[in-house]
């Protein structure tokens, strides 16, 4: 059985209090995994709530002006609250609420995952409550206010650096306290086993529907799927399909910040080393002393020290490549498929849609290419005006 | 007979904790020397961690101020071996896997063993990960139990170096006015497979609390009590209140 290892990364490494509670989850998942009803409802939820399947979307237009490869985009924007994070959000929820929780918990970064998580708390049922950096509530207000009209209480985060990592933190703490009626639904593929596996596995339907897709529109497969990475969810159920396929190239993007050699980055595969933390084993950016490095991105929702151990291991073993993004490509990418296609994306799936622009042109026509878009750029425009030096306030 | 086996022969031991560095490591120094005189049978000195995540938030800020001090792990190994050749007072270190895993884990123990470190207590190290450190060169790994731990409190007691350090609450480190699990249960299962004597931590802050607790266990251990005297009050050489707080706690027990 699988031992919630991936190579040398992973591993269970919380604290006692938590044990029993994830090893009881992890055996309500695999029960739950291949429970029929489970999977109708979840299913229905998934088609008819969040509206996949999802489009697998010709960017004729951006395929037209690189000059190179036929451009993809399989827009998890569309899903319903504007990203891929309400996969494993209606699929967590579900599994709290078949294992008797009444109370769910999560950290957010750019709000994303947990706007996602007080829907599915809202139509579930569920008591709902988020933790965000205070620095991230400052760059997306909107997102605070929208979880708090959806009936969530949003926990403002001053502990630490104040963004991702130390929400995670904090919900770790509050999960600590209160374990008996409270599930926390993590938001990507990464803190202790099982939650690496099991928000891949509600992730992969990304990468299930596009293999798919692109087969029926061209009868082959993809040169390359391409994905920013932060924790790494997205990218996990992007490339889930396509690991057997060896010669489909996966390439995940990192947030580099300013640049990978200056400290403002967080590109963990880059720069970042082995270590321990947030329950598990895999890369981080720290200092020498085991210290965790405040990092940096334009991008709330990859500003993170880390990265999910199943990228890890694929990193090793050169299954996947990861390559650094900075900040103003990240906006000029933002700012092209917004111009070119009609499609403003987020400021995090634009890492990925930089990287496609860079590598297009040099692949042959007959090829082609899916990059994820992981989520829309409503929530962002205030943040790239401003970062274009209009003073712009939600 | 190892240091921490001897702290038990003398009756109900008082453990006191700090964090090292805290606000910088000349005071931790001073503290230590006064927390032995003052009655603390055992000392558990944190290595501050930038994230650590079983803290509640006035062991968070001491992990806070001895960073911004510059202190390190080295550092703190230095200390530990200067303060050895004064006193012979147990010393656990407690710590999270990260520090002690970028160190490596084989020089870290090494280490510990030279300078006179007596054991360590790793909070995101559970017993199915202990494994990860398969040679500890004679430090004793104290694990923890919890009030959730059930069906795994004899595995883990049957495993205990050191003392075995019962978490008395659900959540992080800090002060409770009230400590409700039944600790009685969990230290009697813990008894029948356990060899080594039993110290309930988390929450403890009053006299009284402290008496309770040594009546069915072997140690009591305080933390946040004492980080927050010395937040707040500060540190002088005579007449510390550090010392007069562990002096009321000990002769509670």
């Amino acid at each position: 059985m699988f031992n919630g290892r991936f190579g040398i990364h992973g591993g269970q490494y919380i604290p006692e209090t938590l044990m029993n509670e994830i090893k009881h989850l992890e055996k309500a998942y695999l029960h739950y995994k291949d429970d029929k009803m489970f999977n109708s409802e979840l299913t229905d939820l998934l088609n008819n709530y969040a509206g996949r399947p999802s489009l697998l979307y010709y960017a004729e237009k951006m395929s037209r002006d690189l000059d190179g490869a036929k451009i993809y985009l399989k827009r998890e924007d569309l899903n319903h609250t504007g990203s891929h994070k309400i996969n494993n959000v209606l699929g967590q929820v579900l599994l709290a609420k078949k294992m008797g929780k009444t109370r769910v918990i999560a950290e957010t970064g750019a709000g994303q995952h947990g706007v996602a998580c007080a829907t599915a708390a809202a139509l579930l049922n569920m008591k709902c409550e988020i933790f965000m950096g205070k620095e991230d509530t400052e760059r997306q207000k909107l997102n605070v206010y929208r979880m708090k009209l959806l009936g969530a209480k949003v926990n403002v985060v001053t502990s630490g650096t104040q963004t991702l990592k130390d929400a995670v933190n904090e919900t770790m703490r509050e999960w600590v306290s209160r374990v008996a009626d409270t599930h926390y639904a993590l938001g990507s593929v990464m803190g202790p086993h099982p939650f690496p596996m099991i928000v891949r596995d509600f992730q992969s339907i990304i990468s299930r529907e596009a293999r798919a897709q692109i087969m029926e529109k061209e009868g082959r497969l993809p040169a390359a799927v391409i994905a920013c990475v932060g924790g790494g969810s997205n990218a996990i159920g992007t490339f889930y399909h396509f690991l057997k396929d060896k010669f489909v190239r996966l390439i995940g993007c990192e947030a580099a910040g300013l640049g990978v050699n200056t400290k403002k980055h967080a590109a963990t595969i880059a720069k970042g080393s082995l270590g321990i933390f947030h329950g598990m084993k895999s890369y981080f950016c720290q200092n020498k002393d085991g210290q965790i490095a405040p990092v940096h991105s334009i991008s709330a929702g990859l500003d993170y020290p880390g990265i999910g151990p199943e990228h890890a291991y694929l990193h090793d073993i050169g299954r996947a490549e990861y390559v650094p993004v900075t900040d103003e490509e990240a906006v000029c990418a933002f700012e092209y498929l917004s111009r070119t296609e009609g499609i403003i994306p987020a400021i995090e799936s634009a890492h990925a849609i930089s990287y496609a622009m860079k590598i297009a042109h040099n692949l042959p026509k007959k090829d082609n290419i899916i990059v994820c878009l992981s989520g829309r750029g409503d929530k962002d425009v205030a943040a790239i005006a401003r970062y274009r030096g209009v003073n712009l306030h939600e | 007979m190892s240091r921490i086996q001897n702290a038990f022969k003398k009756g109900k031991a008082f453990i006191a904790f700090i964090t090292a560095g805290d606000p910088n490591l000349e005071t931790t120094e001073k503290l230590i020397f006064e927390m032995e005189q003052s009655g603390a049978d055992i000392i558990e000195l944190g290595i501050p961690f930038s994230d650590p995540i079983a803290e509640g938030t006035v062991i968070q800020a001491a992990n806070l101020r001895a960073l911004a001090s510059g202190t390190t792990v080295s550092k703190i190994f230095d200390m530990v071996k200067r303060i050895r050749k004064k006193t012979q007072v147990p010393l656990v270190f407690l710590t999270y896997a990260n520090p002690v895993f970028k160190y490596g884990y084989d020089a870290f123990f090494k280490k510990c063993k030279a300078v006179g470190v007596d054991g360590i207590i790793i909070p995101d190290l559970p017993f199915e990960e202990q494994s990860e450190i398969p040679n500890r060169h004679g430090i004793d790994l104290i694990p923890l139990v919890a009030p959730t731990s059930e069906d795994r409190i004899k595995k883990i007691a049957a495993v205990a170096e050191g003392y075995l350090y019962v978490v008395s609450s659900l959540g992080v480190t800090g002060i409770r006015s009230e400590i409700k699990t039944d600790l009685k249960s969990i230290i009697d299962i813990a008894r029948k497979t356990a060899k080594v004597p039993i110290a309930v931590g988390f929450g403890i802050n009053t006299p009284e609390q402290a008496a309770k607790i040594s009546k069915i266990a072997d140690g009591v251990i305080v933390g946040s009590a004492i980080v927050k005297i010395i937040a707040n009050v500060g540190v002088t050489h005579h007449g510390c209140p550090v010392g007069k707080y562990i002096k009321k706690m000990k002769e509670a027990i």
